[in-house]
C-alpha cells in the first residue's frame, strides 16, 4: 500500500504527542514504509500534562514520562531543529545543513513559550522537560519565593503546585481574573478564590513591568507601582505556534500552519500542499463553531485526535478522514479538577449552574447566540459526558 | 473482551466515557465505573476509549485472557 512513499518514506517533524500518535496511526492503518522523526529535543516522546503538576511537585520521576514507542519502526533524528521546509524539492533542512527528503510529510512542532525578552537568571519557561527540570531544581530548594507570571492554566497550576510544595508565591496577570479569556469571570472568580485562600498573593489587572536584580532575580516591579520579591519567576504568557522553520516554504503559516477539515495543510493560494499534512498545537484549523480562519488548540486530547485524522489523509488522499471534534481539556489546581468540553473561549454568554467554594464544585454552561458551545465543572466528572452528549449531537451533520 | 482499568492511575479524565459510554461512565462522586467484559462488536468504541485515556489506566484483553491494547 505504501507505492507512493517508497522512495524516501514518510517524515514527521516533531516528536511529542502528535508526532507520535501520528506515526502509530500510520502503522495501525497499514503503512509499513520509512518512517523517521525529527525532534528538536535530544528526549524521546514523553508525557507533557505532568510538567506543571506531578514532575514538578517532585512526586514522578523523569522516566515515568515517557510514552511507548516499541514495535513502531521509526528512525529517531533527535536533538535536530528544522530549520526550513523546501516543498519543491521535497526536503526538510536541520540545523547544520543536513537535509531529509520526503514523500509524505507530518507537520507537528507544536508551539514555543513566549519568553521574557532579556530575563535575569531565575527565570524560567515551562514547555518542554528540561524547563521543567531544571524549575523544579529550584522550587525543591524551598526557601525562595516565586513570581507567576500569567494567571492561564501553565501558570495557575504551577502556582497551585509550589503553594501545595509551602513556598510563597506570587501570581500577576493583566486580566481581571485568572483564566479570564478562556473561561470567563465567573469560572476565573472560582480560580481566583482558590489561589486566594491556598495563599497565593494574587495581583489581577496588573502586569509585570520589569525584573529585577543583576544577573540574579531578586524580584518585580509591576504596574501599580509595588514591587514584589522574588527568588525564581515562571514566565507564563501562553505560546505561538512553532511556524518559523516553515517561513518561506509557500505554506499558509499565518497565526498556526494551516489546514483544511482534513488536517491536510494548505499553501498561501489556499490549495493543499499535496502529501503534507499536519496536528496538534502547530495547526490553525477550521471547526464549525469557529468562523474562519478557525482555532489552534493547545489540548492534549485535540494533538491525539488531529494526528489520527492527519494519518489517514495521507495515507488515503482519496478518501480523507474528516476531523470535527468536540474538544476537551483538563486541568488540576489545588484540589479541583477541572474539565471542560466545547470551545468555552468562544462564547457569548455564560450560565453558572453551580458555584460551591466550600464543596469545591463548579458547574458552568457556555453558549454563543444561544447556542451551547462549551462547559466547565470543576469535581463535578459526572455531568461532562451529558454536555459532551449534547455538543456532539450539534456537530452532527455539520 | 476483558476490559481492565488501573484505578490508581485513572484521574477521571472522561476521554473513555466519551468514546465509550455504553462501558465506561461516572457515578455521583466522579469515580470511573466500567463494564468488566463486552461484546467485540463494540471493540472499536473500546479501544478509542483505551487510546484516548491521557494516563494509559485502560487495557483490553481478548476474553482467553491476554492482553491485546
Amino acid at each position: 500500500m505504501s507505492s507512493r512513499f517508497d522512495e524516501h518514506g514518510i517524515l514527521v517533524v516533531g516528536a511529542s504527542l502528535a508526532g507520535l500518535r501520528a506515526c502509530a496511526a500510520l502503522r495501525k492503518h497499514g503503512y509499513d514504509g520509512r518512517l523517521t522523526v525529527i525532534g528538536e529535543e535530544p528526549h524521546l516522546p514523553y508525557d507533557r500534562p505532568p510538567l506543571s503538576k506531578e514532575f514538578l511537585a517532585g512526586e514522578t520521576g523523569g522516566a515515568d514520562l515517557s510514552l511507548p514507542v516499541a514495535g513502531l519502526g521509526i528512525t529517531w533524528q533527535l536533538g535536530r531543529r528544522a530549520t526550513r521546509l523546501h516543498l519543491a524539492a521535497r526536503t526538510v533542512e536541520v540545523g547544520d545543513g543536513t537535509r531529509f527528503p520526503f514523500d509524505g510529510l507530518v507537520i507537528a512542532t507544536g508551539s514555543t513559550a513566549r519568553l521574557w525578552p532579556a530575563a535575569p537568571a531565575g527565570v524560567h519557561t515551562l514547555r518542554g522537560l528540561d524547563d521543567a527540570r531544571s524549575l523544579r531544581a529550584a522550587l525543591l530548594r524551598r526557601d525562595g519565593r516565586l513570581l507567576v507570571i500569567g494567571a492561564g492554566f501553565v501558570g495557575s497550576e504551577v502556582a497551585a503546585t509550589a503553594r501545595g510544595a509551602g513556598i510563597e508565591v506570587t501570581v500577576v496577570d493583566p486580566a481581571p481574573q485568572p483564566l479570564h479569556r478562556a473561561v470567563g469571570e465567573a469560572a476565573g472568580e472560582f480560580v481566583a478564590a482558590l489561589h486566594r485562600q491556598a495563599g497565593v498573593d494574587l495581583r489581577t489587572s496588573t502586569k509585570v513591568v520589569s525584573l529585577e536584580g543583576v544577573g540574579k532575580l531578586t524580584g518585580a516591579r509591576l504596574s501599580d507601582g509595588t514591587e514584589v520579591p522574588a527568588t525564581a519567576a515562571v514566565v507564563a504568557l501562553g505560546s505561538a505556534p512553532a511556524t518559523g522553520w516553515l517561513a518561506g516554504s509557500g505554506l499558509d503559516i499565518t497565526a498556526g500552519v494551516r489546514c483544511d477539515r482534513h488536517a491536510r495543510v494548505l499553501r498561501r493560494d489556499g490549495t493543499p500542499a499535496p502529501g503534507v499534512v499536519a496536528a496538534g498545537d502547530v495547526t490553525r484549523w477550521p471547526h464549525p463553531w469557529a468562523d474562519a480562519p478557525g482555532v489552534t488548540l493547545g489540548h492534549w486530547s485535540h494533538a491525539a485526535e488531529q494526528a489520527e485524522t492527519a494519518a489517514r489523509s495521507l495515507l488515503f488522499p482519496a478518501a480523507p478522514a474528516r476531523y470535527c471534534p468536540v474538544p476537551s481539556f483538563w486541568s488540576d489546581q489545588y484540589d479541583v479538577k477541572f474539565r471542560s468540553v466545547g470551545l468555552p473561549a468562544l462564547a457569548d454568554s455564560a450560565d453558572v449552574r453551580e458555584y460551591d467554594l466550600g464543596a469545591r464544585r463548579l458547574d458552568v454552561a457556555y453558549f454563543r447566540q444561544g447556542r451551547l458551545i462549551g462547559a466547565l465543572t470543576g469535581n463535578r466528572v459526572a455531568r461532562i459526558a451529558a454536555y459532551r452528549a449534547q455538543l456532539a449531537a450539534d456537530l452532527e451533520g455539520r | 473482551m476483558k476490559i481492565q482499568v488501573d484505578m490508581d492511575l485513572c484521574e477521571s479524565h472522561g476521554q473513555c466515557v466519551f468514546a465509550a459510554p455504553a462501558i465506561f461512565s461516572f457515578d455521583d462522586d466522579d469515580i470511573l465505573v466500567h463494564a468488566e467484559t463486552a461484546d467485540e462488536s463494540l471493540r472499536d468504541a473500546v479501544e478509542k476509549a483505551a487510546a484516548a485515556c491521557p494516563v494509559r489506566a485502560i487495557r483490553v484483553h481478548a476474553a482467553t485472557g491476554d492482553a491485546a491494547a
